[in-house]
């Protein structure tokens, strides 16, 4: 089995966020940036498949150089190899131009199966998968929590709204968005840290791919978020602040 | 071009709620953008749900009916809604944004070369073109998007974000939009919905919900928080991580993957706020959120906020709550 995986690198989870000057994004400079977790979950169902029959996981990866870290790191939890899109101006694109890109990237390849997270926890749209099946004509499915092979095709769990689930039977090749949590991740091993190098990791531009269909969606400005209620802020020491909340959830909240 | 296109979703001839909700925010641009709103309602055998939404403020609803639109499948749902906006244009396509809607609208946004505005929060007419808000980092920040070009724009509307209670009446004609469909054209087959086991605890029926997230950062933790709800006397939950984890059951999960809830008290300890948690519980009477990162989202829907290590907080709370017990 063929697995390309799409990977995309953001700013760590608990990162402080200030936009920057152009209003539409925010300061890179001092952020640290780590592999989209939802990401993380697709490449281990990816590695957990080609344990189980074997083949090639590629890692598939648009953003700027500083994402050849987070490409590394897929590469020493195992993937056999990967193509970096270098650009730097992702912020120029949107979900259709990202894409594009990604599918003219893996143009030859003949996957068995593309692989994406659910959605990225930058921008958060959710679709990268799905559109990237409708660019290069391949079913797909999202939110799935299972993988099964059954030769010609596989059938899949998919996660329905309150608790509810499907199966569904897809043809192979197929575009699956796989659901965060479904599995422990592994961790990069001190052997395949040192494989990592030796792996091939294939750079191409956006120039060379030809230029993406412009984009028609774009951040106009981006702020924070206007609070939607004024919340009341008590303080002092964890002592001092149990007995004022005790007190508003007694005499003003009335629920003790 | 002209006209506002909102598709609600049905599943055997039952509401998606948040239908309303993507109708209401559909209403809702149609007067700001003086532009006549149609409603969409894809499945099989459903003239009565079309009639339904013609009760609505709406200018005309189309019942898109088919037989293999009977089970949902992307292929399907894409190419008969495909036809019916090549058809009829409108300038803007609404969803709700439901599981469904995020299988299958990306793909038909594509199909007319654009990207779908997904999850959106607050839409505006401004100078001719709607501008969509959507959040980013997980609720840390929201943006304005303004498309470009003639369109149709594609947009999703997130859970909660429309009020679909105080929808105006109206009486629209229905038209039945009959798509045409083949069968060889659906490459993936759907088996039945199944669940995995009857959920024991209805989360929907406490007064009072004690949340946990991340923060806790281990299972062997999670006792400091069951304290703190057998001391309020409430039910204990969980934001999607935790019980990924298995450090508590999926059944005691609250958010768009778990359960909605509105308890007079919802308790937010360790929780980030990220959105797929906050569609779950914003509904809440009463708010409170522990949290040591005084900027996450989950402070945006708090009533009364604590900014701190919950390793001390919460311990001395329960020592609070026994104590104003008697």
């Amino acid at each position: 089995m063929k697995i390309i995986v799409a990977i995309k690198q953001v700013p760590v989870r608990d990162s402080q966020l200030r936009i920057d000057a152009s209003g539409r994004w925010i300061q890179e400079e001092d952020l640290s940036f780590e592999i989209n977790e939802p990401d993380a979950y697709a490449l281990e169902e990816a590695l957990q498949l080609k344990e189980k029959h074997g083949g090639e996981v590629v890692a598939l990866c648009l953003g700027p150089a500083r994402a050849t870290q987070t490409i590394r790191e897929a590469l020493a939890k195992g993937a056999d190899r990967a193509i970096h899109i270098e650009e730097e101006n992702t912020g120029a694109l949107d979900t259709f131009g990202v894409a594009s890109l990604l599918s003219s990237a893996i143009q030859g390849e003949k996957p068995d199966l593309i692989l994406t997270g659910l959605q990225s926890d930058d921008l958060g749209y959710g679709q990268t998968g799905v559109v990237m099946a409708e660019i290069l004509g391949l079913p797909h499915s999202t939110i799935i929590m299972q993988v099964e092979k059954e030769n010609e095709s596989i059938r899949v769990k998919r996660e329905l709204e309150n608790g509810w689930f499907q199966h569904i039977d897809i043809p192979l090749p197929a575009v699956l968005a796989i659901q965060s949590g479904i599995s422990k991740l592994r961790y990069a091993t001190l052997m395949g840290i040192k494989k990592a190098k030796l792996k091939e990791m294939k750079k191409v531009t956006v120039g060379e791919l030809g230029a993406p269909p412009p984009a028609t969606v774009l951040i106009e400005r981006a702020y924070a978020p206007q609070k939607s209620k004024r919340t009341q802020i008590l303080e002092g020491d964890a002592k001092a602040v149990a007995a004022k909340l005790v007190e508003k959830l007694k005499f003003e909240v009335r629920v003790i | 071009m002209s006209g506002i296109l909102v598709v609600m979703e049905q599943q055997g001839g039952q509401w998606h709620r948040m239908s309303w909700e993507a109708l209401a925010a559909g209403i809702e641009l149609g007067k700001q953008s003086g532009q006549p709103v149609l409603a969409a309602v894809p499945g099989s055998e459903i003239a009565a749900l079309a009639n339904e939404a013609a009760t609505k403020a709406v200018a005309k609803v189309h019942a898109v009916e088919h037989p293999l639109l009977k089970d949902y499948t992307p292929d399907g749902f894409t190419a008969a809604l495909e036809q019916l906006i090549r058809q009829h244009a409108p300038t803007v396509v609404l969803f709700p944004h439901t599981y469904q809607v995020r299988d299958y609208a990306p793909k038909l946004a594509t199909r007319f070369g654009q990207s779908l505005l997904s999850d959106v929060i607050h839409i505006r007419a401004d100078g001719g073109t709607p501008v969509f808000v959507r959040q980013l980092f997980q609720g840390k920040l929201n943006a304005d998007f303004r498309p470009s070009g003639n369109g149709p724009f594609f947009a999703s509307v997130q859970a909660g974000a429309f009020r679909a209670d105080s929808l105006e009446a109206g009486s629209a004609q229905v038209e039945t939009f009959t798509p045409q469909l083949d069968a060889a054209q659906i490459r993936t087959k759907p088996q039945a919905p199944f669940r995995e086991a009857a959920r024991a605890v209805d989360l929907t029926a406490a007064e009072i919900i004690v949340s946990v997230g991340r923060g806790i950062k281990d299972k062997e933790n999670i006792h400091i928080v069951e304290a703190l709800a057998k001391a309020l006397n409430g039910e204990l939950a969980a934001s999607r991580p935790i019980c990924d984890n298995g450090w508590l059951p999926m059944e005691r999960q609250v958010g768009s993957s778990g359960q909605t809830v509105s308890p007079k008290v919802y308790m937010a300890i360790g929780i980030s706020g990220a959105i797929q948690h906050l569609v779950g519980m914003k509904g809440s009477k009463i708010i409170v959120a522990i949290n040591k990162d005084a900027n996450a989202p989950i402070f945006e829907v708090a009533d009364y906020g604590i900014v701190g290590d919950l390793f001390e907080i919460v311990p001395a709370l329960v020592e609070e709550v026994k104590k104003a017990k008697g």
